[in-house]
């Protein structure tokens, strides 16, 4: 018997065709491992999501009181040919008063009855002024008529339109007395007390009470600092990757370098809010709670990301490529930024949606610099104070009242929002680089 | 000073109707840190002939060759010495533009590497960064007889925009040929030009190097011997960083003077 007949009568044994069933049974079992995996990463998605939307969805509603507001001009203090200044000028406390002695005509309240009144008054938010004003504002022609209109319910009032807060409570436990629930009731019954949309959300800044508060300044103050994110560390990582893969001498320093950069990328982010806490404003004495701020501090901690995706990138890129340029006389710095940077292109952006997504939920450095402060009105330049939006999600997540809980998710909502936007524009960019080999 | 000497002596040669002498090259080392790669070759490369260079894989063709465009000057262990002249001027002197030279001294790789971008800018690349048409009509007119040169224009002429790297690896090699012409070198360095291509393609680009002899001096580094029997004038056989012989092609394959070439070409060894 010969070698190679003994080899052709192996392959067709029976001991040959158990192996090759173990081997396939290996497979399947590891092809139903990865499943489970999968599918349990996916199960967890998948109550995460409902969560936060099914405690968010609320957060985008906000209780609204329809009543019948007479806005004569003697009422509101003014003459009826009033400019916008004087209307700018009536004062919030003067609305606030025609909006609630609206609210009594409606429910039939006496002069007398000062208790009842303050418990109606309570119904309402303390913005409704603003709300008035602002609906005045955009036609001044409404002066000297009776207008009917939804104004924002207090903060109280919402867990129980919302049906958050059970009405069996005993009423000392509760926020609303049953007389109040009476008067809800009422409303709800003329169609005058009703869920909205919670405009308030997408317009307001920090609040004390959840139906004024709002995450238009965390939403502006993050698109400043991803603006400077993407402006500051995207140059500066590329030409400090560019440089250390293609021109520098590779000796011990730049052996240094590379170390500490890779190091860097993981540094807890706190220690950078430390740094921009110590650089940028004890020393350079920048402004605290801007966005500038926080910008630098979020591309310090981008950089390391970008310069070590950039590298990789570079690396990736066939050298005959490179050659070919060099081959028919271009410079060095030709050759890469013709040829070399576009091909590696789609994996920069990578590495910069990694980073910037990084750099967008960041949370601890902005607390570093300030960040946390209430801030109520709409910055107008990254130098005005503002917030960020995972700051603000962070302080919401813990204020006691029950509506800040319904916000709390509608901002993780608005993040998540933002972020799947910002990924959506580096992909599409991404896609317009790639090109076929 | 000898070098310098026989140099011009061969460039006077030119009037009796003898090729004029592009490159001379004369004791040239290259070490890779501290390995000596090449070990004292001299050789002189003619105008309108093809040289081909044989040998061994490992001998040092490709260094060699990679010394007269200075593509070694971007291997970073690299250290050449000796003297390389191309027009009587050393290319290694501080006051050669590298980049000025490879505008000179083109080089077609072994496997071919388009640009990912379309046919027309892979050949215009050079010509665009050299300054040599400033005008569209002027590049396009480029491209067209640098295309026509590399025997490559009737199969892309209707399609210039499409991506060089979507043509065939035959088509791809000429491209690369045509974007080496683009810039109107004076000498193109081949190494292994043909060594990804079918047999078809291969005898295109042999039958294109024939051609393009009228016009430049040609180095081929090839592992055929065939080839380099086909396709050039003059060979030079390399053997483990020396050359061993060098002459004639005919001579070198009819009638060596050495063993080792002998047993080379006749595939004894190697
Ligand atoms: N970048 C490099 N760094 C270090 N050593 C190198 C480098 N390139 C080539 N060498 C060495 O130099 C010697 C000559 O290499 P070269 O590439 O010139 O050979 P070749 O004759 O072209 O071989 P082949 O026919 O296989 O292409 C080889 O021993 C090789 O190991
Ligand atoms: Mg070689």
């Amino acid at each position: 018997m010969t070698d190679t007949s003994r080899t052709t009568s192996y392959l067709q044994s029976e001991e040959a065709a158990r192996r090759v069933k173990k081997r396939y049974a290996a497979e399947k079992r590891f092809r139903f491992y990865g499943l489970a995996m999968i599918s349990i990463g996916l199960i967890f998605l998948a109550i995460l999501f409902y969560t936060i939307i099914s405690a968010g969805l609320l957060g985008f509603q906000s209780s609204q009181i329809k009543v019948q507001v007479p806005l004569t001009a003697e009422n509101l203090g003014i003459e009826p040919g009033a400019s916008r200044e004087d209307i700018e000028a009536i004062s919030g406390f003067k609305l606030t008063k025609l909006a609630r002695a609206s609210l009594h005509t409606y429910l039939g309240l006496a002069d007398g009855d000062r208790d009842a009144r303050a418990r109606s008054d309570g119904l309402l938010s303390n913005g409704v002024d603003t709300q008035l004003r602002d609906l005045i504002l955009d036609d001044p022609a409404i002066i000297g008529s009776t207008v009917d209109v939804w104004l924002m319910a207090h903060g109280n009032v919402d867990p129980f339109l919302k049906r958050q807060i059970s009405r069996d409570l005993p009423e000392e436990r509760r926020l609303l007395n049953d007389q109040q629930l009476g008067w809800l009731d009422r409303l709800a019954a003329d169609d005058r007390a009703a869920l909205k949309f919670n405009t308030n959300l997408f317009k307001m800044g920090a609040s004390a009470d959840p139906e004024l508060a709002g995450v238009a300044v965390g939403l502006i103050g993050s698109f400043f600092m991803m603006v400077l994110v993407v402006v500051i560390a995207l140059p500066i990582g590329v030409g400090a990757a560019i440089y250390l893969e293609e021109f520098a001498p590779k000796n011990k320093l730049t052996d240094l370098v590379e170390v500490n950069i890779n190091n860097l990328a993981a540094v807890p982010s706190i220690v950078f809010g430390i740094l921009g806490l110590a650089i940028f404003i004890n020393l350079l004495e920048m402004p605290r709670s801007a966005p500038v701020v926080g910008g630098l501090v979020l591309s310090l901690m981008t950089l390391p990301t970008v310069i070590i995706a950039t590298r990789s990138a570079l690396r990736a890129v066939p050298p005959s490529i490179k050659q070919a340029a060099l081959g028919v006389g271009a410079s060095k710095m030709q050759a890469i930024f013709h040829h070399v940077l576009p091909l590696a292109m789609p994996g920069i952006l990578t590495g910069l949606i990694i980073g910037l997504a990084h750099a967008l939920g960041e949370t601890a450095p902005l607390i570093m610099i300030g960040m946390v402060a209430a801030v109520f009105d709409i910055p107008g330049g990254p130098l005005d104070p503002a917030t960020a939006l995972p700051v603000q999600i962070y302080m919401w997540a813990g204020l006691p009242e029950r509506g800040f809980v319904a916000l709390t998710s509608a901002a993780i909502m608005i993040l998540l929002a933002f972020l799947l936007t910002m990924n959506a524009t580096a992909v599409i960019l991404r896609k317009r680089f790639e090109r076929r080999w | 000073m000898d070098t310098r000497q026989s140099s011009l002596a061969e460039r006077h040669a030119v009037a009796d109707g003898q090729p004029q002498v592009k490159f001379v090259t004369r004791g040239v080392h290259v070490y890779y840190g501290e390995k000596e790669a090449i070990k004292g070759v001299s050789l002189d490369i003619l105008n309108n002939e093809v040289t081909a260079l044989i040998g061994p894989s490992g001998c040092g063709k490709s260094t060699y060759l990679r010394c007269l465009n200075r593509m070694n000057d971007t291997v970073d262990s690299a250290r050449v010495t000796g003297s390389i002249l191309l027009d009587g001027t050393d290319i290694y002197d501080k006051k050669v533009d590298v980049v000025q030279l490879r505008a000179r001294v083109g080089m077609v790789f072994q496997k071919p590497n388009p640009f990912p971008k379309s046919i027309y800018e892979n050949v215009a690349y050079g010509p665009k960064i050299h300054g040599l048409a400033t005008k569209k009509a002027d590049l396009d007119a480029i491209v067209e007889t640098s295309l026509k040169k590399a025997g490559l224009w009737n199969e892309v002429s209707d399609r210039l925009e499409t991506q060089g790297t979507a043509l065939s690896g035959g088509q791809q090699q000429r491209l690369c040929i045509a974007r080496a012409i683009a810039v109107s070198p004076e000498v193109i360095l081949m190494d292994e030009p043909c060594s990804a291509l079918d047999p078809i393609a291969t005898a295109r680009v042999e039958e294109l190097i024939d051609e393009l002899r009228e016009n430049y001096a040609i180095v081929i580094v090839t592992h055929s011997m065939q080839q380099a029997a086909r396709v050039s004038q003059k060979t030079a056989f390399f053997h483990l960083g020396d050359i061993v012989e060098h002459g004639k092609t005919e001579q070198i394959f009819t009638n060596p003077r050495e063993e080792r070439t002998r047993d080379y070409i006749t595939g004894r060894f190697g």
